[in-house]
């Protein structure tokens, strides 16, 4: 689809709004309706229109495999990470309130926004993770081997 | 470790995820292993702890609130006698699999993709884990999910070996996922009447808002409840392959990695039917799913058949895992039978088999994957002779057997004897017969591999296998050693099933 | 008539339900069958949400000004949320292993796999 010049600008021209929106839906998920799961699906689109037209090496060239591949463990640290500070403030797991122990209030929002970036990183980084797959055509991380090489238990 | 003690419930769900992350970013050469190794162990301690601590508690129960959420908002996780025994069970095995998954699973995958596969070994067992220890029925799914789609990915890994599991993998991902779907949609139905989503709150709002009406002129909901419960259950039953519903799991279990073999056979369909059993003694109840509905005789009638048919087809393969698959569906058929029951003994009989069958199975996949890691397949014609080349092998497997048999001073014989005596306390005297038939035909496909084993003669120019390598052998003598010293002295075992089995049935209190 | 209109939302999600139960059945193209499995499970996702909604309900942000309003409820839609997610990684998982499929038999076709299964001794 490189030589569509319509195409092209389309692409182009698209990916900044993509991101922006996407950043704008991540950074009002906490009180508003958006969050993470919009966000990252955003962010990973932009990308993937990008990868559409240019070709899925010209994408891996801005976001190799190996980013992706750290991003998406990444980002449910982050999620879980959240959690275990607030357990080893001596609050339950996933209790903002240890954030601001004197503000429970004030605390919900930063936890749920901290919680909300480790949702957008993981789930934009497995739609590109995705999009990877199916147009290379194998599972994670593997080169393609060859056929008949089936594997035996060494005696 | 103040902080660690309050917080084990969460901890023992989150330590495995957030290791497994870690893993599938740093798990490389070599590394993976021993992150899996000590999580699995840390694990392992968790839980006996947790079992420890509910059975010292007055109440035989304790709530952890996520979030501090209370709880018909927020999800909780609670711990009674028996989901504590099914966490022990995970994660015993957890840690014994992973112990010998090393060498065995070095050599049936290759090597750039090792960090991955013990990645998703963690989240395997954080999901069955989790659907464990939950109180929440949505979560419920959420964690059968990603159990199940790590299963799906192992059991497609089983490929370097034999494309098969391929086809095996999609078939189950395809059975497993409507079986999912079908109690995500069982759920919806009593969201619908209950407004709940937590166990306990679903059951509350049942017994005394919506069941009293049926008895008088305008019940309420009451196809709805019925219609989500038979969902529920039809699903629940794919998970747990009760027979007819069984079809993903001789090839699954077959053509996966043995390691995977084993984790799937002692764990993964346990924990369905844990599902299954919180189904219907804590979310409906008893009256309703046993007293109205008669599920107890369909029950009846799919488990009898398993532990027959089950049987027999196991009878007839040559391939060694696929006849223990096959010996997997009618063990599953007696565990279904202990719970239709609704006795004490019987209910303690499914519990207790939980674990003495993971004990047994565990050990018998681990045996065969030794056979698997020296000849690289485990047709029946391949052990032959292998009595003197792998003595300890062989001598694993044979006691895993007479485990499936229910020989007495092996662990299976306490399961049976418990069954029986609860069939008759019951009046089914037809069930306590059928019991009695699937040991007969389990002493005949045990003895066939045994006489394979000891009596038959090698190829004279067949090569000299040595014995499996350490960190194999112990621990599958480990197993089979705990198999027999529960078969011995069962009052630690029973204890604990007999008090879950009263708790469940509303004897204790 | 009017049980099919008054009951329309249940009507739509059995319909999308069972033509992705029958695809599932009786597609032997694998992708298809993953495709319909999808189609099932968004079926299962109607349900949900049509039950979230409330008559006369708005949308369930805090209307200050308005004391009394009726709100649907919100949480079927975050519960499928999630269940979307479960959806689009069984369906990744799938594919994944549908394009493994192809490259070891060379063919997606459930009959002709079976038919190269019964032809090569396991």
């Amino acid at each position: 689809m490189k030589d569509n010049v319509l195409m092209r600008v389309a692409a182009r021209w698209n990916m900044p709004f993509l991101i922006i929106f996407a950043l704008y839906t991540q950074t009002h998920g906490e009180l508003g309706p958006g969050g993470g799961f919009q966000a990252g699906v955003m962010i990973a689109a932009a990308f993937i229109v990008y990868g559409m037209v240019f070709g899925a090496a010209d994408m891996q060239r801005i976001v190799p495999r190996w980013l992706t591949d750290i991003l998406a463990a990444l980002g449910v640290l982050i999620y879980a990470g959240t959690g275990i500070y607030c357990l080893t403030q001596g609050y339950a797991f996933l209790d903002y309130t240890a954030i601001i122990p004197s503000n429970p209030g004030g605390a919900e929002p930063w936890g749920m926004v901290s919680v909300e970036w480790g949702v957008g990183i993981t789930v934009a980084s497995v739609m590109m993770t995705i999009f990877n797959e199916i147009t290379e055509g194998t599972l994670p991380g593997q080169e393609h081997e060859s056929h008949d090489t089936e594997m035996v238990g060494k005696a | 470790m103040e902080l660690i003690h309050k917080n084990l419930p969460a901890l023992i769900v989150v330590l495995p995820l957030c290791m497994g992350l870690l893993t599938s970013i740093i798990g490389r050469r070599g590394l993976g292993w021993w992150m899996a190794m000590a999580t699995t162990g840390a694990v392992f301690a968790m839980s006996g702890q947790l079992l420890w601590n509910v059975m010292h508690d007055g109440a035989y129960q304790i709530t952890y609130q996520m979030g501090s959420w209370p709880a018909p908002f927020g999800i909780v996780y609670i711990v009674d006698p028996l989901n504590a025994s099914v966490l022990m069970v995970v994660s015993t095995i957890a840690a014994v699999l992973t112990l010998y998954a090393r060498k065995s699973v070095a050599s049936e995958i290759q090597k750039n993709r090792l960090h991955f596969f013990y990645a998703l070994w963690l989240f395997c067992t954080t999901g069955l884990l989790g659907i464990t220890i939950t109180g929440d029925a949505f979560n419920l799914y959420v964690l059968l999910e990603i159990s199940s789609l790590s299963t799906y990915t192992l059991v497609a890994l089983g490929r370097a070996r034999n494309r098969r599991a391929l086809t095996a993998a999609i078939n189950y991902l395809v059975l497993g996922s409507i079986g999912a779907n079908f109690y995500l949609l069982g759920i919806a139905y009593l969201y619908q009447v209950t407004g709940s989503l937590n166990m306990a709150d679903i059951h509350h709002i049942l017994v005394n808002q919506v069941f009293p009406t049926w008895g008088g002129d305008a019940p309420q909901y009451r196809t709805t409840v019925i219609v989500g419960f038979a969902f529920m259950a039809v699903g629940l039953s794919l998970k747990l392959a009760l027979f007819p519903l069984h079809g993903w799991l001789p090839n699954a279990y077959t053509y996966s990695p043995s390691a995977v073999s084993g984790l799937l056979a002692s764990t993964a369909t346990k924990v369905g039917a844990y599902a299954f059993i919180r189904v219907i003694f804590t979310i409906v109840g008893v009256d309703f799913a046993f007293g109205l509905l008669h599920t107890d005789t369909a029950l009846m009638v799919s488990a009898g058949a398993a532990i027959i048919i089950g049987a027999w087809l196991a009878l007839k393969q040559t391939n060694l895992k696929k006849m223990l698959a096959y010996s997997s569906i009618g063990q599953i058929g007696y565990i279904t039978l202990g719970f239709s029951l609704n006795n004490v003994n019987g209910l303690t009989a499914s519990i207790i088999h939980l674990f003495n069958h993971a004990l047994t199975k565990g050990s018998m996949f681990m045996a065969l994957g030794v056979v698997v890691y020296r000849l690289g397949n485990a047709r029946i014609t391949d052990v032959r002779g292998l009595g003197r080349q792998l003595p300890v092998t062989m001598g694993v497997f044979v006691v895993g057997g007479l485990g499936l048999i229910g020989v007495p001073l092996t662990a299976g014989f306490i399961s049976k004897w418990y069954l029986v005596t609860g069939a008759i306390q019951a009046g089914r005297y037809e069930m306590a017969a059928v019991v009695l038939v699937g040991s007969i035909l389990a002493l005949m496909y045990v003895w066939r591999v045994v006489e394979q084993i000891y009596f038959g003669k090698r190829d004279e120019n067949a090569p000299k296998l040595r014995e499996a390598p350490l960190t194999m052998l112990v621990p599958m003598v480990l197993l089979a050693a705990a198999s027999i010293y529960f078969g011995i002295d069962a009052r630690a075992t029973s204890w604990v099933s007999q008090t879950a089995a009263e708790l469940l049935l509303g004897v204790k209190l | 008539m009017q049980i099919v209109l008054d009951y329309y939302n249940y009507w739509i999600c059995i319909i999308l339900m069972m033509v992705g139960f029958y695809g599932v059945i009786a597609k032997t193209n694998l992708i298809k069958k993953a495709l319909s499995l999808s189609l099932f499970q968004t079926g299962v996702l109607v349900f949900y949400i049509s039950i979230g909604k409330v008559d006369g309900g708005t949308g369930p942000v805090l209307d200050e000004a308005n004391a009394d309003a009726v709100y649907s409820n919100p949480l079927p839609h975050a519960l499928m949320l999630t269940a979307i997610v479960v959806g689009v990684a069984t369906l990744a998982v799938a594919m994944a292993i549908i394009v493994n499929i192809r490259e070891r038999y060379g063919t997606i076709d459930e009959r002709d796999i079976e038919d190269i299964e019964h032809q090569t001794e396991e």
